[in-house]
C-alpha cells in the first residue's frame, strides 16, 4: 500500500510552519504508524531532504512520548491506544493522511511534529507528590488501602502524560491530566495530609501555564490512550472547591526559643 | 592497567552493609550543600538517587535526554518488583532472595552486592507505598503478591501490568518534589556527550541541548550515571528506541572499565519481526507459557501452511520433547535457544521464518475460551492490536528478543567505577545480576541503588574532596572535552556520505544477532569482530547526517548513538570470545553439557545446558579502553569470591 | 486574598460561578415556565398571576436584581473563560475529526449568546413592551379588569404577540438553543461542582436530557399553541380590534371566555 502524507513542517519555534505533502514508499499494513514515518524519513534522507522530526520512544504505548494528531485526532483513529500502537492497516491504500503536532499554547512547538510538554512537569513540581523522605517510610502494610480505592487510584495513575487530552480539547485544557494526578494521590490514605494544598497548587500552576478551562465536552476521555475517565475531573473539582473554601493555611507562629 | 578493587567490606555477609554504612564517612549537614552532584538519567535509579541526594542536602543537577524525567524506559517494565517481605508467610527471607538471585545469575554476580540488594528490597516497598504507588491490594487493604519468573515464593509486588510505570512515577514524584523545593535542578532534552575527568577524578560532563544544539559544560564534585542498558546495540529489542549506550560509552572512553559486556538477556516470548521496516519488538508476558504449547512443524515443507492445516502428528512440540520435566516452562535462556535451534533448522514459521507457534487450542479445549480470556485477555488483545490475528483462533507467533543487559560499567561495592567520583547505578552498571537476571529484579536493583545504596556510599568519596573546591568549567579538561564533542559533531555533519545512520544500525543489529546473539561460537565471534570493525570504518566514511548542529536534529542524535553502538558491539564480541565458558545468558556452543558428562548422567542437567568453567572464568571482566577504537581493549579481572554460597551447577531438573 | 478573588482568579473557580449561577437561572427558567403555562387556563388566571407579581414591587425588583446578577456572572465567567480557552490554542488544526464530544457541548458560547439576545428581545417584547418590535401594536395599551381594578392584560399580550410568525420563529429558535444549552449545561453543572462519579453520571445525564426536553416542550407549547390557534383565538380577535381603536374602554372588559 501507499499513502499520501500532509505533514506539518516547521523549522523551529520562531519560523512559521506549513504543510508539505509526501508520497510514502510502498508500505506494509503491519507497520506501525511510526514505522511508516521511519520509512518515509529514510526515503527523505536518501534524497537529501531533512527527515520529519517526530517524538517517540518506547513504541509500546507506555512512555507517553509519541504525540501526533492524525487526521485531526490525537493518537489516530482508534480508542485507547497511543500513536505508536496505531497500525497502517487502519488506513487504506491511497489515503491522504494529515499529520500535525499537538497544538496548545502551553505546548510550544520545537520542530515539525515535536512539541515541548514541560508545562506538565511544572504542574507536578508544585504538588504532584506525597512528601516522604527516603528512609522515613513506615512498613508498607501499616497503611491499609481499601482495594476499591487502590484500584480507582490505579485507574487514574495509569496516565502516561502524553498530553493527548490537551491536544484533543477544543480549549487545550489540561484538566484530565491534572485531575488524574490529583485523584491518584487524593485517593490514597498516604496522600491525605497534603490533599487540599496539592490540588490548589496544581490547579494554580495549570492556569498559569496557559491551558484552557474544561467545558466537559469529553473529547479528552475519547483520545486518552489509557481511557482515563472524566469522573476524575469531577473529583478534582470537588477537592478544589473544598480547598478554596478552606483558604490558605495559617502562617506558622514562631514558638519560643528552645 | 586499571585496578578493579571491589572494596567489599569485611565481616559476615549479612552484616557487611550495616558495618559499611557505619564506617563510611559522613558529610557535615552544613557542608552538604557545598557539594554538587551531577546525575545523568531519571529512570528508577537516576530519579530516586537525585531525589534522595537532594533530600540529604546536596546540590543535585539532573540531566535527561527526554522531554521529561518521566519517560525513561523503566516505565515499560510490566511484571513487578521483588522484595523479601515474606508477607505471604511462604518461607521467603532476605537470605532466600539473595540465594535465588545469586543462583539465577549463574554464580557470576558479586555476593556482597546481591545480599545488600536483598536486604534493601524490603525498604523499597515501604518507600514506594508511602509515596502513594498504587500497588495491587487484597480486600483487607494489605499488599498483594504474586509468584513470578518461576520463583517458589510469592514475593513480587505489582501494580497491574504497569509496575515499572508506577514505580517510576513514584520516583519521579520524589524528584519533582525536590525540583520544586529547589534541591534539584532539572535539565531536560539534555544529552551527556562526554565525561570530564580532572586529575583522574570525574568532575563534570559535556551536554548537548537537543532543542538548541548548544553544547555546555557542567562541573560537579561527583558524577552519577544512571543511563540504562545497551540492548539497542541489536537494533531490534524490547528497549525504547531512544535507549542508548552513549553516556556509558563516553565514560568508558575516559577510562571507566566496562564490565561483562557480553551478558545479555534474551526473552523467549516476543512478537516476531514482521519485516525489514520493524523498529521495535514487543514483549508478551512470560505467563503465557503456563497454558500455551510451543511448537513448529516437523517438516520444513509444512512451514508455509496454515497452522490449522498441519496435522497433530506433523507438529514438533520441541520444548516438551527436549525438556520433558519443564516442558513449555523451561527457563528463559533454554526456551530462547531452543527456538533458535528449530528456526536454524529451517522449521521456523511466519514470513521471515523466524518464529514459533505458541498454541492455546489445547488450553481452550481444556478450560474453555472464557477462562483463557479471563487469564490472558489483555495479552491476547495486545497481540491482536499488533498482528491483527486472534490467538483464540490461530496460534500466536513468538520469537526471542533482547530485553536486558546484565553487563555495564564496572563498579565497586560503593557503586563507584574505577574512575574516582564516577558512580554508576541501575542497569547501566554490571553489578547485581551476574550472567542472568531474574524476573522482577531489575526494578528492585534500580531503586535499591538510587534510594538506599548510593546516598549512603557517596559521602565516603565526597569526604575525600574539599567542599566547594570542585574544578571550574574553564579548566583545561572541560575545554578539551567540549572540543572533543564539537569535533565529533562537525565531523558527522560534515561527512558527505551516502548512508543514513539507521541503515548502519540495522546492519549492526543483524551482525550482533548473528554472531553475538543467543548462541555464540569462536568462529562466529571472530567473524563478527572483523565485520563490525569494517562497519565502523565504513561508518565514518559513509554516514550522512542531515540538518544543522544548532537545531533540533534527530539524525545527529542517532548518528552519535549509533557510532557508539558500533564500537560497543565490537567490545561485546571480544568479551564473548574471551569468555570461553557458558553461563546464564552467555551461551558458547563449545561449552555445553553433553550426554557423556557426569552431571548429565546424574540427571542434574540436560544435554545442551550451559556449562560454566568456574576454575577459569569465575571473574568479572572489566574492559579498559586502549585509547583508540581500533586498538584492542585491555582486559582487567575482578575475581569473584564466594564466602557464603557454594558455586554449584544450576540445575533445572 | 479573599474568597471572591480566589474564586474569580482561578479557572475552576469561574466554573463554579458558572455552574451555580446556571443552577439559579435554571430554577428561574422552571418557575417562569410554570407561571406562563397558565396561559392555557382562562385569561384571569395568568392575569392574576401577573398582577400578583406587579403588586409586590420589593419582591419583584429584588428577584429581577438577583437575576441580573446571576446572568451577569454567568456571562462574565463564560466570556472570560472563553477568551482563556481561545488563547490556549492559538493555532487550529487542519485535520477535522469529530470524536467524543457533542455539538451542543462545543457550541455552548454560541447558544448562550443567542439566548442572551433572545432574552433582551423578550424583555423588550413583554416586559418593557417596546412598541414597534412586536409586529402588533402598543401592548401597554392592553388592559383588563381584575376585582374592579384596571390591570395590564398579560393574556392578551401573549395571544396577540404570538400570532406574528417571525416572533414565533424567533422564540422557537431560542427555545431550541436553550434546549441544547441546558442539555449540556445541566449535566456539566454537576461535573463542575464535583457531584459525579461512575454511578451517578448516567443518572445526571438522564436528568439533564429529560429536564431540557421538558423545558423545551413546555416553552415551545406557548407560542405554538397560540400560533396554531389552539389558545385564545377569540380573545385575540377581540383584543386586536380593541388595540386598533384609538380609545380603549376599560369598562367594556370582555366576559371571561374559555380559550377553546
Amino acid at each position: 500500500m501507499k499513502v499520501f502524507l500532509k505533514v506539518w513542517r516547521q523549522k523551529n519555534r520562531n519560523t512559521p510552519g506549513t504543510f508539505k505533502t509526501y508520497t510514502s514508499p510502498e508500505l506494509n499494513e503491519n507497520m506501525s504508524f511510526l514505522e511508516m514515518l521511519d520509512v518515509v524519513n529514510e526515503d527523505l534522507a536518501n534524497n537529501g531532504e531533512e527527515p520529519i522530526a517526530f517524538d517517540h520512544d518506547c513504541r509500546e504505548g507506555i512512555c507517553g512520548t509519541c504525540s501526533l494528531v492524525i487526521d485531526g485526532k490525537p493518537h489516530g483513529p482508534h480508542r485507547g491506544v497511543a500513536t505508536c500502537q496505531t497500525y497502517m492497516r487502519s488506513f487504506k491504500n491511497g489515503d491522504e493522511i494529515v499529520v500535525e503536532p499537538f497544538r496548545a499554547k502551553a505546548f510550544p512547538l520545537i520542530k515539525d511534529l515535536v512539541c515541548d510538554r514541560k508545562s506538565f512537569d511544572r504542574i507536578q513540581q508544585v504538588g504532584g507528590f506525597i512528601t516522604v523522605r527516603t528512609g522515613a517510610a513506615p512498613d508498607a502494610n501499616s497503611i491499609p488501602v481499601p482495594k476499591e480505592n487502590a484500584d480507582l487510584a490505579m485507574d487514574a495513575a495509569q496516565c502516561i502524560g502524553c498530553g493527548a487530552c490537551v491536544a484533543a480539547c477544543k480549549n487545550a485544557s489540561a484538566m484530565l491530566f491534572v485531575a488524574a494526578k490529583v485523584s491518584h494521590l487524593g485517593l490514597m490514605p498516604q496522600g491525605q495530609p497534603e490533599r487540599y494544598k496539592r490540588v490548589k497548587a496544581m490547579v494554580t500552576q495549570m492556569d498559569e501555564e496557559g491551558f484552557g478551562a474544561c467545558t466537559v465536552t469529553g473529547s479528552c476521555e475519547a483520545v486518552c490512550p489509557k481511557e482515563i475517565s472524566l469522573d476524575f475531573i469531577a473529583r478534582m473539582n470537588r477537592d478544589y472547591a473544598v480547598a478554596l473554601l478552606k483558604g490558605d493555611a495559617k502562617a506558622a507562629t514562631s514558638g519560643g526559643a528552645g | 592497567m586499571a585496578t578493579l578493587n571491589s572494596n567489599i567490606p569485611s565481616g559476615p555477609l549479612d552484616q557487611k552493609w550495616e558495618h559499611h554504612k557505619f564506617s563510611t564517612k559522613l558529610i557535615n549537614p552544613a557542608n552538604k550543600r557545598k557539594y554538587k552532584i551531577i546525575v545523568v538519567g531519571a529512570g528508577l535509579a537516576g530519579a530516586s538517587a537525585s531525589a534522595t541526594l537532594a533530600e540529604l542536602g546536596y546540590e543535585v543537577h539532573n540531566f535527561v535526554f527526554h522531554d521529561s524525567p518521566r519517560r525513561a524506559h523503566s516505565v515499560a517494565a510490566q511484571g513487578g518488583i521483588n522484595a523479601a517481605k515474606n508477607y505471604q508467610n511462604d518461607g521467603d527471607s532476605v537470605h532466600r532472595l539473595f540465594y535465588d538471585t545469586i543462583k539465577g545469575g549463574d554464580f557470576r554476580a558479586r555476593e556482597a552486592n546481591v545480599h545488600r540488594l536483598a536486604e534493601v528490597s524490603v525498604n523499597i516497598i515501604d518507600q514506594c507505598a508511602a509515596q502513594g504507588v498504587p500497588f495491587a491490594r487484597e480486600y483487607g487493604g494489605l499488599l498483594d503478591n504474586r509468584s513470578f519468573g518461576g520463583a517458589q515464593v510469592s514475593r513480587t509486588f505489582y501494580a497491574r501490568g504497569q509496575t515499572g510505570q508506577q514505580l517510576l512515577l513514584g520516583a519521579y514524584s520524589a524528584l519533582n518534589k525536590m525540583i520544586g523545593a529547589g534541591g534539584v535542578k532539572s535539565y531536560t532534552h539534555s544529552e551527556m556527550l562526554d565525561l570530564v575527568v580532572v586529575d583522574g577524578h570525574a568532575k563534570g560532563i559535556i551536554v548537548r541541548n537537543l532543542q538548541t544544539g548548544e553544547i555546555t559544560r557542567h562541573n560537579g564534585d561527583a558524577v552519577v550515571l544512571a543511563t540504562g542498558g545497551y540492548g539497542n546495540v541489536y537494533n531490534l529489542s524490547t528497549y525504547a528506541r531512544g535507549a542508548n549506550v552513549t553516556a556509558s560509552w563516553r565514560a568508558y572512553k575516559r577510562g571507566a572499565c566496562f564490565g561483562n559486556p557480553c551478558y545479555t538477556q534474551i526473552h523467549p516470548t516476543c512478537i516476531p519481526v514482521s519485516g525489514d521496516y520493524q523498529s521495535k519488538l514487543t514483549l508478551m508476558s512470560e505467563s503465557l507459557r503456563n497454558d500455551g504449547r510451543v511448537w513448529v512443524p516437523k517438516r520444513k515443507e509444512d512451514c508455509g501452511k496454515k497452522p490449522a492445516d498441519i496435522a497433530e502428528g506433523d507438529r514438533d512440540y520441541y520444548l516438551e520433547r527436549m525438556y520433558s520435566a519443564f516442558g513449555n516452562l523451561a527457563p528463559r535462556d533454554i526456551a530462547s535457544r531452543a527456538a533458535k535451534t528449530v528456526c536454524d533448522e529451517g522449521r521456523g514459521i511466519g514470513e521471515t521464518g523466524l518464529g514459533v507457534y505458541l498454541d492455546f487450542s489445547a488450553a481452550i479445549a481444556r478450560l474453555g475460551e472464557d477462562k483463557v480470556r479471563e487469564r490472558y485477555g489483555n495479552l491476547f488483545s495486545m497481540y491482536h492490536e499488533i498482528t491483527n490475528e486472534s490467538a483464540y483462533q490461530t496460534p500466536m507467533r513468538i520469537y526471542p528478543a533482547v530485553h536486558y543487559t546484565m553487563g555495564g560499567l564496572w563498579v565497586d561495592y560503593n557503586l563507584m567505577s574505577n574512575v574516582p567520583g564516577l558512580f554508576v547505578l541501575g542497569e547501566a552498571n554490571f553489578s547485581d545480576h551476574g550472567a542472568n537476571r531474574l524476573g522482577a529484579s531489575a526494578l528492585m536493583q534500580g531503586l535499591s541503588d538510587g534510594y538506599f545504596v548510593l546516598p549512603a556510599t557517596i559521602s565516603g568519596y565526597l569526604a575525600t574532596q574539599n567542599p566547594g573546591k570542585r574544578p571550574a568549567t574553564d579548566n583545561g579538561s572541560f575545554k578539551q572535552a567540549e572540543e572533543n564533542v564539537q569535533t565529533l559533531t562537525k565531523r558527522m555533519l560534515g561527512n558527505k556520505g551516502k548512508r543514513t545512520p539507521d541503515s548502519f544500525h540495522k546492519e549492526l543489529g543483524k551482525l550482533m544477532w548473528e554472531y553475538c546473539g543467543m548462541a555464540r561460537n569462536q568462529a562466529g565471534l571472530e567473524k563478527g569482530i572483523k565485520a563490525i570493525g569494517a562497519l565502523r570504518e565504513e561508518y565514518w566514511k559513509n554516514v550522512s547526517v542531515l540538518g544543522e548542529a544548532t537545531d533540533w536534529n534527530q539524525s545527529l542524535e542517532r548518528a552519535d548513538r549509533i557510532g557508539d553502538f558500533i564500537e560497543l558491539g565490537e567490545l561485546m564480541c571480544r568479551d564473548a570470545l574471551m569468555r570461553e565458558e557458558s553461563c546464564g545468558g552467555h551461551f558458547r556452543e563449545e561449552y555445553q553439557y553433553t550426554p557423556d558428562d557426569p552431571e548429565t548422567k546424574q540427571g542434574l542437567v540436560n544435554p545442551g545446558d550451559v556449562k560454566r568453567r568456574d576454575d577459569q572464568f569465575a571473574y568479572v571482566a572489566g574492559w579498559e579502553y586502549a585509547g583508540a577504537a581500533d586498538k584492542a581493549p585491555i582486559l582487567n579481572k575482578e575475581p569473584l569470591v564466594y564466602e557464603e554460597v557454594k558455586m554449584s551447577t544450576r540445575s533445572y531438573k | 486574598m479573599n474568597l471572591c478573588q480566589r474564586i474569580w482568579n482561578s479557572s475552576l473557580g469561574k466554573k463554579y460561578v458558572m455552574a451555580l449561577t446556571g443552577a439559579a437561572l435554571f430554577a428561574f427558567v422552571v418557575g417562569h415556565l410554570v407561571g406562563n403555562l397558565q396561559v392555557f387556563g382562562p385569561p384571569e388566571l395568568i392575569n392574576t398571576y401577573a398582577h400578583f407579581l406587579k403588586s409586590k414591587p420589593a419582591l419583584l425588583w429584588s428577584a429581577r436584581l438577583g437575576l441580573l446578577v446571576m446572568v451577569t456572572l454567568h456571562i462574565a465567567s463564560a466570556v472570560t473563560l472563553s477568551a482563556m480557552n481561545k488563547a490556549a490554542r492559538p493555532e487550529p488544526y487542519a485535520g477535522k475529526a469529530a470524536y467524543g464530544s457533542t455539538a451542543q457541548s462545543r457550541y455552548m458560547l454560541v447558544s448562550g449568546l443567542v439566548i442572551l439576545a433572545f432574552v433582551l428581545y423578550h424583555l423588550a417584547h413583554f416586559t418593557v413592551m417596546l412598541p414597534g418590535i412586536n409586529g402588533v401594536g402598543d401592548f401597554s395599551k392592553l388592559t383588563t379588569t381584575l376585582e374592579g381594578h384596571a390591570v395590564p392584560d398579560a393574556y392578551a399580550m401573549m395571544v396577540l404577540g404570538f400570532q406574528v410568525w417571525w416572533v414565533v420563529l424567533f422564540y422557537l429558535v431560542a427555545q431550541g438553543l436553550l434546549f441544547a444549552h441546558l442539555g449540556h449545561g445541566l449535566a456539566s453543572m454537576f461535573q463542575s461542582l464535583g457531584f459525579r462519579d461512575h454511578t451517578w453520571w448516567p443518572r445526571i445525564q438522564c436528568f439533564a436530557t429529560l429536564a431540557s426536553i421538558a423545558i423545551f416542550v413546555g416553552y415551545a407549547a406557548i407560542p405554538l399553541g397560540i400560533f396554531t390557534r389552539v389558545v385564545g383565538v377569540d380573545y385575540a380577535e377581540q383584543k386586536k380590534f380593541e388595540l386598533r381603536d384609538a380609545t380603549l374602554m376599560p369598562e367594556k372588559a370582555p366576559a371571561a371566555k374559555e380559550a377553546k
